[in-house]
């Protein structure tokens, strides 16, 4: 099969490309950019005029929910929403039932998401047993069975010597670990930010030092330990602050934000909005605000979309019950354009944090166009504004916080191993 | 990001009371006409037949799914006072939890006939979703009251306080008035701090170690007292709250004894506030915990008239939602 992408905007960071051209796509691979190769005989063409042409974005947490959850999701449905949103590699955490704690389920998993033939799956690992934060897991066999990583989702981890202990044990193979940043016994029963909104509402709160300290726990371990860690979901303007004294002292750290955090902050809960109810929970504008600073000037690494699909029975409770998360893996590009839009960033620096670096971080050969590299490419059109609706969604999960807006930016065409897997 | 708000929840198109969820961004004109509304039933109690007929045929459903003898009381004589149907359900979390939705109950309901809905519910914002769902399913003639949800409001209750500091201080816009204790768990507060500011009171003190002052107290136009005396000192009335026995115990204080030596209303610690303070309690008392037997039963405490005015306060409250405008 021969694609040809014609005259696309093709952005691809990693390689400091950026220029309106052709793509040529051929056995799965990106062959020639510009010129096409000789004897150039596509299948396809497809017309990219007007449409920005990227690497398939990479995201660094999209919960799938299989096994276990499948009433609120399956590998099936999420996958198409993946794809539908131009992602075509993910990592996702985990936190499924049974926990990914062993090397069967990881291939079980790995295998089930190959025959689907959509985006690449790289499970987290649990770093430890059945997620209860007392026993490292066997770290080197799930690595065998592919795992590109270690995380404790958002189980809580409150034994610092366990941490210390998988730490040293993770750096000792070099395994990175992803870790949130969550004091446990600070956060216990919280549902919202220590702030005006929740004294208004009357809601458990967590105060912005739950992570702080956590945060500061980690750097103190990293250095001890001389593990390299990756901080996850970071929601609170000192967090920012504590990351960016960590990178200037060099310390082998890297972090992620989900893009709900870059537009939204406890105001929006309104009317005890469920949809608002999230995991970090949404802070005050000035959390927002360095949030949105902190990816400007490279402090927090990459976008993610922090998908979690809830099912609608777990929403319509009151907001303290309600289950936290959101759907979003497809509206990852369109809310990260819509804040380089805002912010007056060029189009590559967002692309970098959803593609490249995020790939980066993962361990993985993605996120870019290299010729003979594998064609993982989405084309969206930068200038179609779209409505958030339910039927608008592929996920199972309907749930976000952004129903009834518009946002920018609808992904056209993705394709996988150079396959279009998805056409809008 | 600008998103859509739902409009005001309570309100309808006409800007008149539909459901009553919070004081919070309760227009001065709603506060006053349930104040004059209730002022009218007081009387009632005191006739031979304590009934006007006013919710005749209306169905009234006492939704507790908390646990309350006197509030669920109070909003029952109420009910019955006006004349309408009233029917208790006690929903204990554990019936929930047994798989019916709190909306699912609440459909069934609505097959019934339900009038209007009485709520409490131990989670913030249930009567908020409660109400939202009967106005998205079209069940635009029923009406929720809360009656208490989590930490967030109890309105009736606070609009029970304002009737009895407004009949017995008569300009509020001259009155200083502390609330004393475990303001950060409490839905009496939340209510009554909203409700005064409304009315105009220039001065709203909040009292209680820094453990049970919620982080952005000072946000809601209050100032923050942590001594007591000073907290009390020259106020013309003093609200002390209910001191939860789960409080007590954990890291929020050390003891009930602790308690009421720092913030414990004493006819010695009364003698600070003005000479004509009153002295208001939303009830049950802990007795010797957040107030001592010689206030409760003193000469300033207006506690008892508190509970009597609460019937007449959720009789004008019903009346004005359910008697449509009129």
């Amino acid at each position: 099969m021969k694609v040809e992408i014609r005259d696309g905007r093709v952005v691809d960071p990693k390689h400091g490309v950026d220029a309106t051209q052709s793509l040529y796509v051929a056995a799965g691979r990106v062959v020639a950019l510009g010129a096409p190769p000789e004897g150039w005989h596509p299948n396809r063409v497809i017309e990219a005029r007007g449409l920005v042409v990227v690497p398939g974005l990479v995201d660094l947490a999209a919960r799938l929910r299989e096994p276990g959850f499948e009433y609120k999701a399956t590998l099936e449905s999420e996958m198409r929403a993946a794809v539908a949103g131009g992602v075509t590699s993910l990592a996702c955490p985990p936190d499924t039932d049974p926990v990914l704690d062993e090397p069967g389920l990881v291939e079980m998993l790995k295998f089930r998401a190959r025959t689907l033939n959509c985006a690449h799956v790289h499970p987290l690992g649990a770093l430890t047993q059945g997620l209860r934060g007392e026993q490292v897991a066997e770290l080197g066999e799930l690595a065998e069975a592919g795992c590109i990583g270690f995380s404790h989702a958002d189980a809580p981890l409150p034994d610092t010597l366990v941490l210390y202990r998988t730490l040293q044990y993770a750096a000792t193979f070099g395994y990175t670990v992803w870790l949130r940043p969550q004091d446990a016994f600070l956060a216990k029963d919280g549902v919202a930010h220590d702030g005006e909104v929740a004294t208004r509402l009357g809601l458990p709160a967590i105060p912005s030092c739950a992570e702080t300290i956590a945060l500061a726990t980690i750097m103190r371990l990293i250095e001890e330990t001389g593990a390299r860690v990756h901080i996850c979901r970071l929601s609170t303007r000192e967090g920012v602050a504590i990351v960016r004294a960590a990178k200037k002292a060099r310390l082998a750290v890297t972090c992620d934000v989900a893009v709900h955090h870059l537009h939204l902050c406890d105001v929006d809960i309104g009317y005890f909005d469920t949809n608002c109810r999230l995991i970090p929970p949404l802070r005050s504008v000035r959390d927002r605000d360095a949030l949105r600073a902190g990816v400007a000037d490279g402090t927090i690494d990459a976008i993610c979309s922090d998908h979690a699909p809830v099912d609608d029975d777990a929403k319509q409770v009151p907001f303290g019950e309600a289950e936290p998360g959101a759907t979003s893996i497809e509206l990852l590009l369109p809310l990260a354009l819509k804040y380089s839009q805002e912010e007056h960033q060029s189009l590559g620096a967002m692309i970098s944090r959803i593609t490249e670096l995020p790939a980066q971080i993962m361990g993985i050969d993605a996120g870019h166009l290299a010729i003979g590299h594998t064609a993982d490419i989405a084309i969206f059109d930068p200038a179609a504004y779209w409505r958030v609706e339910r039927g608008a969604l592929r996920s199972q999960g309907k749930n976000t916080p952004f129903l009834g807006l518009e946002v920018p930016g609808r992904v056209r065409y993705t394709l996988i191993n150079g396959q279009v897997v998805h056409e809008a | 990001m600008n998103r859509p708000l739902n409009r005001n929840p309570q309100l309808d198109a006409d800007g008149a009371l539909h459901h009553l969820l919070t004081l919070e961004g309760l227009p001065r004109e709603h506060v006053v006409r349930i104040l004059d509304t209730a002022e009218s039933f007081v009387g009632i109690a005191e006739r031979e037949v304590k009934k006007v007929p006013l919710l005749r045929g209306k169905s009234i459903f006492n939704l507790f799914f908390e646990n309350s003898t006197r509030t669920r009381t109070t909003f029952e004589i109420a009910a019955k006072r006006l004349s309408a149907d009233v029917i208790n359900l006690n929903i204990g979390a554990s019936s929930t939890s047994k798989g019916e939705t709190v909306l699912d109950t609440i459909d069934n309901l609505c097959a019934m006939q339900a009038d209007m809905f009485v709520v409490r519910h131990s989670q913030s914002g249930a009567p908020h979703m409660i109400a939202q769902h009967l106005d998205a399913m079209a069940q635009t003639h029923v009406h929720v009251i809360n009656a208490g949800d989590g930490r967030h409001q109890h309105p009736t209750q606070g609009l029970l306080d304002l009737f009895t500091i407004r009949h017995y201080k008569k300009d509020l816009t001259a009155l200083r008035v502390a609330i004393v204790g475990d303001v950060l768990h409490s839905r009496v507060a939340r209510s009554l701090i909203h409700g005064l500011t409304t009315l105009g009171v220039p001065e709203v003190r909040v009292v209680g170690p820094k453990t049970l002052i919620p982080a952005a107290a000072a946000n809601m136009g209050v100032q923050i007292h942590h001594d007591m005396r000073q907290g009390v000192r020259d106020c013309d009335v003093v609200v002390m709250l209910r001191l939860q026995n789960e409080r007590m115990r954990g890291a929020l204080l050390p003891s009930a004894g602790e308690f009421f030596k720092n913030y414990g209303l004493t006819e010695e610690k009364l003698a600070l506030a003005k000479s004509d303070a009153i002295v208001m309690h939303p009830g049950p008392m802990n007795r010797g915990v957040e107030i001592d037997s010689s206030v409760a039963d003193g000469k300033h405490s207006v506690i008892l008239p508190q509970v009597t005015f609460g019937i007449a306060v959720r009789m004008a409250v019903m009346s004005i939602l359910a008697g449509g405008s009129a």
